[in-house]
């Protein structure tokens, strides 16, 4: 038999019962609308976590103190004093990768000016830091190598702080405000950067030298962080092996001795995030697959049904001609029509739902067509694969008995 | 051309094997019938004319003898080869009709020329328009099975069984479902399909039915008992009239 005829016949079954026919795709409709915007809203999220990554800059590499254990007692990362302006120095003058190096320390407290006051965070560095971080200084400057020296008391203020601490039309320039009770003249403002995909706002923040922030804010000796920017990209890799290197010496660690610091590349950090994402992208395309095999089952359910129902009509199909493949087909067809039409309504409806979501709830979502072409595929498979067994036993009638049955 | 030999069947057995008993459905039968014959098979229930007609229709084989149809032994032949038999040289007419339901009549008839890879769209619907004219349903082609009749209906199963030009169409208990007038209908329809030159063979338990036909074949447990021609066959629709005649009377 012709597959065009084939085609024909199944459509026309499916058309003849077009109730029972929704109905046994509603299962695969639902299905597949499932894993689209499931995947579409796994797939949005995780795009915009390694935009959000991105924008820091993909050069940058972060170096922590490894946490350490006393007595038994893990302190943490940021109790263990093992990285000190010395460290940065030493890296400057040996290191021949990297572009810029900047000590980091940072702190939370309250702003106060005037009658207003505001709870933010300081973010400390030398005068490389914006650069390595990614802030652009809107109006006046940052503050010099001599001020960093001499733990000025001066800092640049964020958008945030800006709108919360000064009237609208005032210039921040040239005040002088209070952090945790030590004033601090403003001597820039920095650019809007916005929020990032964790919900923090990149602009409720001040900066200041890293000696002023160490010595007068939170007497610390140490530093949280080392944040350095490589000179390419590319070299990410050799750059992080040569300042372990260097911070070994640095540190005069043994051979046998374990680092006591961690380097971090945003490499990393995208695929510590993408390890998250695609977790949660595979919890939540393995429940819409299980909704899609439920479906899968109603159709395995009705092509039973469906051949019990239609004994006789297989009986005269036999009777006048048609072979024992030419049913298996038109059953497993019929099975796998119902599937992919299925399938089809379920992709439109996934899209739908998927930018229902992006719209109502502001969530990312990205429908990808990988995730089309694989519901696709699924469907055609779930066709096939609950539509035999009743194909089969469809085709193995025996004709005299179908004939006859009532 | 006429006395061409359609079937022969020679010392035909089919047993049946029921817990340890073997049961002899037909028991040595030879038959033999040529082209343009109007036969009837008849016998009670249980008398192995079904045997018979399922073997002749190519849906069963024989355990022991040889079935000739138009000059091929069946006994060789595979289930896929048997079904090809029945696509391309055998009509069937059931009692029940067996229409595909909400189908149109049209479609229904073209079903049989579906499953040959040989026959085009067009060709298709060509015969299947010829089959159904020649059954009188010119009308009719597009009414779904289900809208139709008892009698209609069988118009369009006969028009199926013909429309692949068999050489034999088998009928079993064609009119059995119908009252008497369209019974009669039904009898002139083959009646006429046979002064056509088309060979029927019709399986009855009904004498009165048989009478229109050339040629009765009686069977009794298994075996052929009576095989007589029939002279002077009764027409069908000189028996229609009588009928509407007899109908005109009852009504005052």
């Amino acid at each position: 038999m012709k597959f065009i005829n084939l085609i024909k016949i199944a459509l026309a079954a499916i058309i003849r019962n077009k109730m029972r026919s929704f109905l046994t795709m509603l299962g695969i409709v639902i299905g597949v609308a499932a894993v689209i915007s499931m995947l579409a809203i796994g797939y949005g999220s995780n795009a915009s976590i390694r935009e959000t990554i991105s924008s820091m800059g993909t050069n940058l590499i972060n170096v922590k103190p490894a946490s350490q254990n006393r007595g038994g007692v893990n302190q943490g990362r940021s109790a263990s004093p093992t990285l000190f302006a010395e460290d940065v120095t030493f890296l400057k003058n040996n290191s021949t990768l990297t572009d810029a190096i900047s000590p980091e320390m940072d702190g939370s407290g309250q702003i106060v000016y005037g009658s207003n006051n505001w709870p933010t965070t300081v973010y400390s560095g030398n005068e490389d830091y914006p650069f390595i971080k990614k802030y652009e200084i809107a109006t006046g400057r940052i503050y010099t190598t001599k001020e960093i020296k001499t733990a000025a008391k001066v800092c640049l203020v964020g958008q945030t702080v800006i709108e919360n601490i000064f009237s609208d039309d005032e210039d921040p320039i040239g005040k002088t405000i209070r952090f945790n009770n030590i004033p601090f003249k403003v001597i820039g403002t920095l650019k809007e950067k916005g929020d990032n995909t964790f919900g923090q706002d990149q602009d409720d923040m001040i900066l200041a030298p890293y000696t002023t922030v160490m010595k007068r804010l939170f007497r610390q000796t140490f530093l949280r962080a080392i944040v350095i920017s490589a000179k390419s990209e590319d070299q990410i890799t050799e750059t992080s092996a040569e300042i372990s290197e260097l911070l070994r010496l640095s540190h005069k660690l043994k051979d046998s001795e374990e680092d006591d610091f961690e380097i971090r590349t945003q490499d990393e950090l995208i695929s510590n995030f993408g390890s998250i994402s695609e977790m949660m992208l595979v919890l939540l395309g393995s429940i819409a697959a299980i909704s899609l095999v439920v479906g899968g089952i109603g159709i395995m359910n009705i092509m039973y049904v469906s051949v019990t129902e239609r004994t006789r009509e297989i009986g005269l199909r036999m009777a006048i001609g048609g072979k024992g493949k030419d049913i298996l087909k038109q059953f497993l067809l019929e099975a796998m029509l119902l599937s992919v039409l299925g399938g089809v309504i379920g992709v439109v409806l996934g899209i739908v739902s998927s930018s229902i979501v992006e719209n109502a709830l502001g969530w990312p979502v990205l429908v990808t067509t990988k995730s089309i072409l694989l519901s696709f595929l699924f469907c055609t498979f779930i066709g096939i694969f609950f539509g035999w067994y009743p194909a089969r036993k469809a085709s193995a009638l025996n004709p005299i008995e179908a004939l006859r049955h009532e | 051309m006429n006395n061409k030999e359609i079937i022969s069947i020679k010392n035909l057995q089919k047993h049946y094997i029921v817990g340890e008993e073997t049961i002899k459905a037909l028991n040595g039968i030879d038959l033999s019938v040529k082209k343009g014959e109007f036969l009837a098979i008849m016998g009670t229930s249980g008398s192995g004319k079904s045997t018979l007609l399922n073997i002749l229709g190519c849906l069963d084989l024989p355990t022991e003898g040889d079935y000739f149809l138009d000059g091929e032994n069946i006994k060789s032949l595979n289930r896929n080869q048997l079904a090809d038999i029945r696509n391309q040289k055998l009509g069937f007419v059931f009692q029940s009709y067996n229409l595909l339901p909400r189908t149109s009549a049209l479609e229904n008839v073209e079903l049989p020329l579906l499953y040959n890879p040989l026959v085009s769209n067009a060709e298709r619907k060509e015969k299947a328009e010829q089959a159904l004219i020649a059954v009188g349903l010119k009308d009719r082609m597009k009414h779904l099975s289900n809208q139709m009749s008892g009698g209609q209906q069988q118009r369009v199963a006969i028009a199926r069984s013909m429309v692949n030009s068999p050489v034999v169409i088998f009928a079993d208990e064609a009119t059995g479902n119908l009252d008497t007038r369209t019974s009669y209908e039904i009898m002139a329809l083959f009646q006429e399909l046979n002064d056509k030159g088309m060979t029927i063979c019709f399986v009855t338990h009904e004498a009165d039915i048989a009478d229109f036909t050339k040629r009765n074949v009686v069977f009794r447990d298994g075996q052929i008992i009576k095989d007589r021609i029939i002279e002077n066959s009764k027409n069908a629709l000189e028996a229609l009239s009588q009928v509407n005649e007899n109908k005109d009377e009852f009504e005052y």
